[in-house]
């Protein structure tokens, strides 16, 4: 009995294989036309035939974008931003919907967004501590040659900067409404969201 | 870059949006997009077969030709289809990598064919699949074999070609490690041989009793004795001549040091030395026993005919690498000796008149009883030692037996281990070096797009260079990407070298470092050109000389050959060049001939001569530093007008 079961199971392992929705739920649901999405599953399929990204896969995907230095601690945080569910691997509807948002959604979306991929462990507010682990990790992807030359409390300071200018009641902590509040009050910041609309 | 990357840029951009709330300063507009006609099929005409395609399928790899735009160069406007004229058969498998990712090779076609597609194509020959690799590999390697030895049969019938000018010791060297380069050499091979024959069979022959005239008492001399003088004379032509020879030697290599401590230098050495000292030795009796000890070492001359045999040579060394089996046998046959020897000396105690007196003695009984020799002069006599001799004999057989296959299996395992062991590891180093070559290439082609203008503000684009202008949508893309994180963190993307000369400047106290240091640089057809324009070059500028110098596939040939050419007149300190900027440049404004390749300095007056640039068939893709040769007209460069321009 037992022995059967397993081999059901290392079947079922070997063949995992996840479909999306269909196109038209899809559609529904982001804000990308058909032909949009087609172009994205061609790609998202041929890189990951079996339909869903892991942690490491993704990792070397986007350590190749950057490879003066090392990308792999702000993959991280960015896959967890994407898995939604937490299940630890990201399917395409995953990220297709995170694509959605952040190409074609609105300026309080994005913004959610970026607080949500700020917010490691996704209770709500960001303190000192994540937003120094953040910043080290986007610090990391530089590598060690640039000019000038970084020095060790350089991502300390910057995240000093953005406290002064995120949180309003000086408590340690930013909650969603301070941010979304400070992120509007910034020129540069609203005209840089409208940056990256026509990536597709 | 790798494995269909441009799919994930648009996610890898879109997610830049998690920088936004950090960036201290403003971010970089994004790059204009061309109306994007969306995904299309493609046509592929390749000598009359048609294969289609989506377009992305091919933008999946950038950095070759299909995915780039040097694509562009053979689409045919009538027909609507990308025209090549090359073997369809090959281009299955070359298109087959854009949609599996995995090349692989065929089976029955020539794999100098294979490689001339691959290198058609701009694929670079580490791609074959893992599943197609070995095989791959063994079927180039034995080409390539194939081919040299073809090559080598050639020269020989030519004649050696000699290094034009190379010295007397020099010529000598070649002619003692290869004595088929001239006649005068073989003849010597021979002659030293011939000798080594000689001195060894009169060493065995003057051993030998011979009855001469009975003028003494009929007692048989050996020869040595009957004829001291004849042999004497023998003996010293020998080690004339060896010593000679080892004179030689030593004057001819190149590195004596090495030479010395090398094993046929040491043969050499004590196969002469026993005359030498026997020449200075006074022949009185005390000293005269330890003299005849040291005749013993004139067999050694033997081993100078390893010199001579390959074979010899070889055996030595498998000798060597299987020193831990040989090592294995000696220690279990001692085991098995002091047991049995043991043993037959307690059993044979009691008797009288025994030869087993001590179990020392009982060692020579046990080994040549277990090696099935059996002299015959040590035998047990009592009932209990002949039980035990014959188990000891029995068992000798199979300790023996047992290792001796072992070492036999082992010695040809180690050596063609060995040998494909010292094969793999080279081809390891050189696929190690080109990964990194191909991943300097990303990180150089964004220190060039900056350095070339790509970054400046200069609104309508006509300014800037022709290679900023060419580079592909997925490259702009990727740029503009890496610009958003230099934003970000307030930080640039530097290289190593200029990273090394801002800490060096850091740490001398700011001294001023605009100028280059040529000493520092490895001199490479870029350092040629720091010279040029020690004030106003930036650093930056100059390091993307050397660095681009590795980069684009196309122009690495050029490049190459452009090592050789002249090099900057002196390499000059930085102090040098901090003083005296104007002696500097008057070097420079000599060097007429002609220049191997300028720089390019992001000064925005200074791009016009872009112009007249050809566009690099390379493309953008291929970060596109390219050379041109020309010879400096011009009385004086500017120190602004410095471009890499290509062939």
């Amino acid at each position: 009995m037992a022995g059967t079961d397993k081999i059901e199971d290392e079947l079922e392992m070997t063949m995992v294989c996840h479909r999306p929705e269909g196109l038209e739920q899809l559609e529904a649901q982001t804000n990308f036309t058909k032909r949009e999405l087609q172009v994205l599953y061609r790609g998202f399929k041929n890189e990951c035939p079996s339909g869903v990204v892991n942690e490491e896969t993704f990792k070397q995907i986007y350590a190749q974008f950057f490879p003066h230095g090392d990308a792999s601690t702000y993959a991280h945080y960015l896959f967890h931003a994407f898995d939604t569910t937490q299940t630890g691997s990201v399917k395409f509807e995953d990220f297709v919907t995170a694509l959605s948002i952040l190409l074609r959604g609105t300026v309080h979306e994005k913004l959610r967004w970026t607080f949500n991929l700020y917010d490691i462990n996704k209770d709500g507010y960001i303190n000192k501590e994540e937003m120094m682990d953040i910043v080290k990790a986007i610090y990391d992807m530089m590598g060690k040659y640039t000019y000038p030359v970084l020095k060790e409390d350089t991502p300390r300071q910057h995240v000093d900067v953005f406290f002064q200018k995120m949180d309003k009641n000086k408590d340690g902590i930013v909650t969603l409404d301070e941010f979304l509040e400070s992120c509007q009050e910034d020129d540069n910041i609203m005209r840089s969201l409208q940056l990256f609309q026509n990536v597709m | 870059m790798a494995a269909g990357v441009a799919t994930w840029l648009p996610f890898a951009r879109a997610a830049a949006v998690g920088w936004l709330p950090l960036a201290q300063q403003p971010l970089p507009p994004a790059p204009g997009v061309k109306a994007s006609r969306g995904d299309e099929v493609l046509v592929v005409n390749v000598s009359g077969r048609r294969f289609e395609t989506w377009k992305n399928t091919l933008d999946r790899y950038p950095d070759t030709l299909l995915g780039s735009s040097e694509k562009e160069f053979f689409y045919d406007a009538d027909s609507g289809e990308y025209f090549f004229d090359r073997d369809p058969d090959m281009f299955r498998h070359v298109l087959n990598f854009y949609r599996t990712g995995r090349l692989h090779c065929p089976r029955q076609e020539c794999i100098q064919a294979f490689d001339e597609e691959l290198a058609f194509y701009g694929l670079v020959p580490e791609l074959v699949g893992d599943c197609c690799l070995e095989e791959y590999r063994d079927r180039k390697k034995e080409n390539a074999e194939r081919l040299a030895e073809d090559e080598e049969a050639e020269q020989a019938g030519d004649g050696p070609i000699l290094p034009a000018g190379s010295s007397l010791r020099q010529r000598l060297w070649r002619a003692f490690e290869n004595p088929h380069t001239s006649t005068a050499a073989l003849v010597f091979y021979y002659v030293t041989g011939f000798f080594i024959a000689v001195s060894v069979i009169a060493n065995v022959v003057e051993t030998i009793p011979c009855r001469g005239p009975t003028r003494r008492p009929p007692r048989e001399q050996p020869c040595g004795d009957r004829f001291p003088l004849a042999f004497f004379c023998m003996d010293t032509a020998c080690v004339l001549i060896f010593t000679g020879e080892y004179l030689l030697r030593l004057f001819a290599a190149p590195s004596r040091c090495r030479f010395l401590r090398s094993v046929m230098s040491l043969i050499d050495v004590v196969a002469i030395l026993p005359y030498y000292i026997g020449l200075f030795v006074p022949k009185n009796e005390d000293v005269s026993g330890a003299f005849v000890t040291l005749r013993v070492f004139r067999v050694f001359r033997i081993f100078k005919f390893s010199r001579h045999s390959q074979g010899l040579r070889i055996l030595g060394y498998t000798l060597k690498s299987c020193a831990s089996e040989l090592g294995f046998l000696l220690f279990s046959l001692t085991m098995a000796i002091i047991i049995f020897a043991t043993v037959m000396f307690y059993a044979e105690k009691g008797t009288n008149k025994t030869n087993f007196t001590s179990i020392p003695a009982a060692f020579w009984y046990t080994i040549v009883t277990m090696t099935t020799l059996g002299y015959g002069d040590m035998v047990p006599s009592t009932i209990a030692g002949k039980i035990f001799g014959s188990i000891c004999s029995l068992s000798g057989v199979l300790v023996i037996a047992l290792p001796v296959p072992v070492i036999v299996s082992n010695f040809s395992r180690i050596y063609h281990q060995n040998q494909r062991a010292d094969k793999r590891r080279a081809q390891q180093k050189v696929r190690l070096a080109r990964i990194r070559l191909a991943k300097s290439g990303t990180t150089n082609a964004f220190l060039q797009y900056k350095q070339n203008g790509g970054l400046e503000d200069s609104g309508s684009g006509e300014e800037q260079a022709l290679c900023v202008r060419n580079r592909s949508a997925f490259e702009q893309q990727h740029h503009h990407l890496l610009h958003c994180l230099e934003k970000t963190t307030c930080h640039e993307f530097t290289d190593e070298l200029t990273f090394s000369e801002t800490l060096g400047a850091v740490s001398l106290g700011g001294r001023t470092s605009r100028s280059t240091s040529v000493s520092s640089q490895p001199v490479g057809p870029g350092s040629l050109l720091s010279s040029c324009c020690p004030r106003r070059a930036k650093r930056r500028a100059i390091r993307l000389a050397n660095s681009t110098a590795s980069v684009s596939r196309g122009s690495m040939q050029e490049l190459d050959t452009l090592a050789g050419l002249r090099r900057s007149p002196a390499p000059q300190s930085r102090s040098s060049l901090n003083a005296k900027p104007h002696d500097s440049l008057d070097l420079n404004c000599e060097s007429r001939d002609f220049v191997a390749a300028i720089i390019s300095i992001p000064t925005p007056p200074a791009n016009t001569p872009d112009e007249s640039q050809p566009s690099s068939p390379g493309g953008s893709g291929r970060a596109s530093s390219t050379v041109r040769n020309s010879s400096l007209g011009t009385p004086c460069l500017l120190p602004e007008t410095v471009k890499i321009s290509s062939l």
